[in-house]
């Protein structure tokens, strides 16, 4: 949780000093949910997530010098500078998007889930993966999201449906959008058990995680978990954040779930202030790490524009020479006229 | 059965394509006109031919999978899938619910891991629910990962006119689907396109768009013994030579070849030998044949059935320009649909569409004898 909130803070810095562009999208107070479902999955489950994926690919193991160098658009990021902000890829750490359109995440999380079945059932492999899509308030008024709920719930795929309901889609209040604003009910419908849980808390997230994450990989089913969270910055680092009330943000600020967790931990006795001063220095010293390796990257070559377009380069086709456009060299070194 | 010989995806294909022009000089016509040679080939309905192809590449490769409305119980919207969830089960061969966005979504999500998922649409106006993931998240996600997701994904379906169906069943989405970076598009017209290209598509690793059409899928045409084959396969990206000719060049695609096949024999009986190209495929277009053809004939017609503004034959008639504008002897000529949305009434439909005098007009046109010209919208 404390490395997405300081990676999170250090990126907007970075915004501001001009090395990130775009569209940059902060996780800033959403960090239980993350780590109180990601960090119980094992390698070989599968993350899906939305514009807003800095921290879940963090939570899923990608290296914060990979995510940053991809931030700043460097060939050494986990996209090599292809995909940036909104489209985080990572297929070792399955981390599958990365995705800009709201519910366009969901069918392929379900499409993820339908494989590792697929696997198990037609392939004969052992195969017992569970993918986990994370989402907003937002999209649950979005066709994709029913679609999915009934085709999950129909062919019993294992996956878990994770709503971050941070109560805004930009200026758009989640009351204002939204006939029936419960979302976990919209589960049983479809024949989902439907969970509502405090997002702010890491440790009720990871609970209600344990639960749905093992109920998918035996087999049962999905299950929707709807986690009332909320962010502390704006929708984006160029949006103004103007419509949202002061007291809300407040109210919400005093649940900051790393302070409650730190509170939680001293208050037990879990372990001494000291280590806890130890770990946090330790992540300011890993995100610093992070920007001045993506700040001495170099950007990607030239010849990287035509490159991945296709698996099979061939799909470029025939020049008018009748050879394989891919073939000659201009190609490779990103000087052909496509 | 002869030797059985591989066609390789971009391999050797030179000798098969002689014995094909042979073939087709020897007389066998691309529909069926009553001049079968007894010892010839066998004749093959281009739903056959997609059925086979699908069987084929289900039985070689148990990660290949169907996906879509209608194509399990009912044995497919318009039986291209006819029997094949008695021989593969329900799991292989998925009927789903009526959620075009949802189950393309969850074919993309399935590629990335692997699988080969081939998703129908019914029709492919109805891919327009589920354009954003054909685009976004099956396009693009090779580029955007830097090469660790490839979607060896086919989108497949019937496209384009059919017959009295009217505007919201009838658009030829070639145009749209092929400005697309990452997708590759078909548009088989032959059974032996049909199978080729389904099986090349299928096997290749990256999104594939193919592109049917309904009215062809009753249509039967001969093939050799190459062609039914297991292994047959035909290269992306290669245009083929339906009939050659030294005056002008006429590219087509899908149903429309069949037309300007017509053509070609009315313009023969003219004096004019026109050259039909097949293209087989949209994106990527071969270019070399194109512009090969051109040289030799300095006369350019392109043919299509979709809309006229940004269509095939505008990206092909630039191509000609920027590559060969030396050789034209005449401006090239575009034969499209008409400018509307497709209208119910038999005869406004005709009107809409590119009928074989169209053709005829328009090659006489480019090749200056002169003709009326007929009303362009």
């Amino acid at each position: 949780m404390l490395l997405g909130r300081s990676f999170e803070d250090m990126c907007a810095q970075m915004y501001y000093r001009g090395k990130m562009f775009g569209f940059v999208h902060l996780y800033n107070g959403q960090e239980a949910v993350s780590t109180g479902f990601i960090r119980l999955l094992t390698d070989r489950d599968t993350v899906v997530s939305t514009y807003r994926d800095h921290v879940h690919a963090l939570s899923k193991g990608v290296p914060a010098r990979a995510v940053m160098a991809e931030l700043f658009g460097k060939t050494t990021g986990c996209c090599r500078g292809q995909g940036g902000s909104m489209h985080m890829f990572s297929r070792e750490h399955n981390l599958i998007g990365g995705f800009a359109f709201i519910g366009e995440g969901i069918p392929v999380a379900t499409g993820a889930a339908f494989s590792s079945k697929y696997r198990r059932e037609v392939l004969k492999e052992s195969c017992d993966d569970v993918t986990v899509a994370f989402f907003g308030d937002g999209t649950c008024n979005n066709g994709q999201f029913f679609e999915c709920l009934n085709m999950a719930a129909l062919w019993k795929l294992p996956i878990v449906f994770v709503v971050e309901n941070n109560l805004w889609a930009i200026g758009m209040s989640h009351f204002r959008a939204t006939s029936d604003p419960e979302i976990w009910k919209k589960g049983p419908p479809f024949g989902i058990p439907g969970v509502h849980v405090d997002g702010m808390d890491v440790l009720k997230v990871r609970e209600v995680a344990k639960e749905a994450i093992a109920r998918a990989r035996r087999g049962d089913g999905p299950t929707l978990v709807e986690c009332d969270t909320y962010r502390f910055r704006g929708h984006s680092l160029a949006d103004p954040d103007e419509l949202r009330n002061p007291d809300e943000k407040a109210h919400y600020s005093s649940r900051d779930p790393i302070a409650a967790l730190k509170n939680y931990i001293l208050e037990h006795s879990l372990v001494p202030e000291s280590k806890l001063k130890a770990i946090e220095k330790n992540i300011e010293e890993l995100v610093e790490e992070a920007v001045e390796f993506a700040d001495s990257s170099p950007a990607p070559p030239r010849s990287q524009l035509l490159e991945n377009v296709f698996a099979d380069p061939k799909g470029f086709g025939i020049g008018s020479d009748g050879k394989y456009r891919c073939e000659d060299p201009g190609f490779t070194q990103g000087t052909a006229q496509v | 059965m002869s030797a059985v010989v591989r066609q390789r995806l971009g391999g050797k294909t030179r000798v098969f394509s002689h014995l094909r022009q042979a073939l087709q000089r020897a007389g066998f016509t691309a529909s069926v006109a009553g001049k079968n040679n007894s010892t010839a080939a066998k004749e093959l309905t281009v739903r056959d031919a997609l059925n086979s192809a699908l069987d084929e590449e289900m039985a070689a490769d148990p990660k290949v999978f169907i996906m879509g409305e209608e194509v399990g119980e009912y044995q497919g919207a318009y039986k291209v899938s006819r029997g094949l969830l008695e021989k593969y089960g329900p799991d292989r061969v998925r009927d789903t619910p009526i959620t075009e966005a949802g189950f393309a979504g969850i074919g993309v999500g399935a590629a990335y891991y692997g699988l080969r998922p081939v998703v129908e649409f019914m029709t492919f106006n109805f891919s327009m629910q589920a354009i954003d993931h054909i685009i976004n998240s099956a396009a693009k996600s090779n580029y955007m990962s830097a090469g660790q997701l490839s979607v060896p994904i086919v989108f497949r379906g019937p496209n384009g006119a059919a017959a009295g169906v009217a505007a919201q069943h009838s658009q030829c989405y070639s145009a749209w689907y092929a400005s697309c970076p990452g997708l590759k598009v078909l548009t088989p017209y032959s059974s032996e396109d049909a199978r080729g290209l389904l099986k090349a598509a299928i096997r290749d690793p990256d999104p594939v768009v193919f592109l049917e059409n309904e009215l062809l899928y009753g249509e039967s045409f001969p093939v050799s013994a190459d062609v039914l084959d297991s292994n047959f396969c035909l290269p992306i990206g290669k245009a083929k030579i339906e009939r050659e000719g030294k005056h002008v060049t006429i590219t087509s695609f899908s149903k429309m070849v069949g037309y300007a096949l017509q053509a070609a024999e009315i313009l023969s009986r003219d004096g004019i030998s026109a050259e039909i190209i097949n293209l087989r495929s949209i994106r990527p277009l071969d270019r070399d044949a194109i512009i090969s053809s051109v040289k030799k004939t300095n006369r350019l017609v392109t043919v299509e059935e979709g809309f006229p503004q940004h269509g095939v034959g505008a990206e092909i008639c630039a191509v000609v320009v920027e590559e060969c504008f030396e050789y034209l002897d005449a401006p090239v000529e575009r034969i499209a649909g008409a400018d509307v949305p497709m209208p119910y009434a038999a005869n406004l439909e005709k009107l809409a569409l590119p009928q074989v005098e169209d053709i005829v007009r328009a090659a006489k046109r480019a090749c200056y004898r002169s003709v009326p010209l007929a009303a362009a919208a």
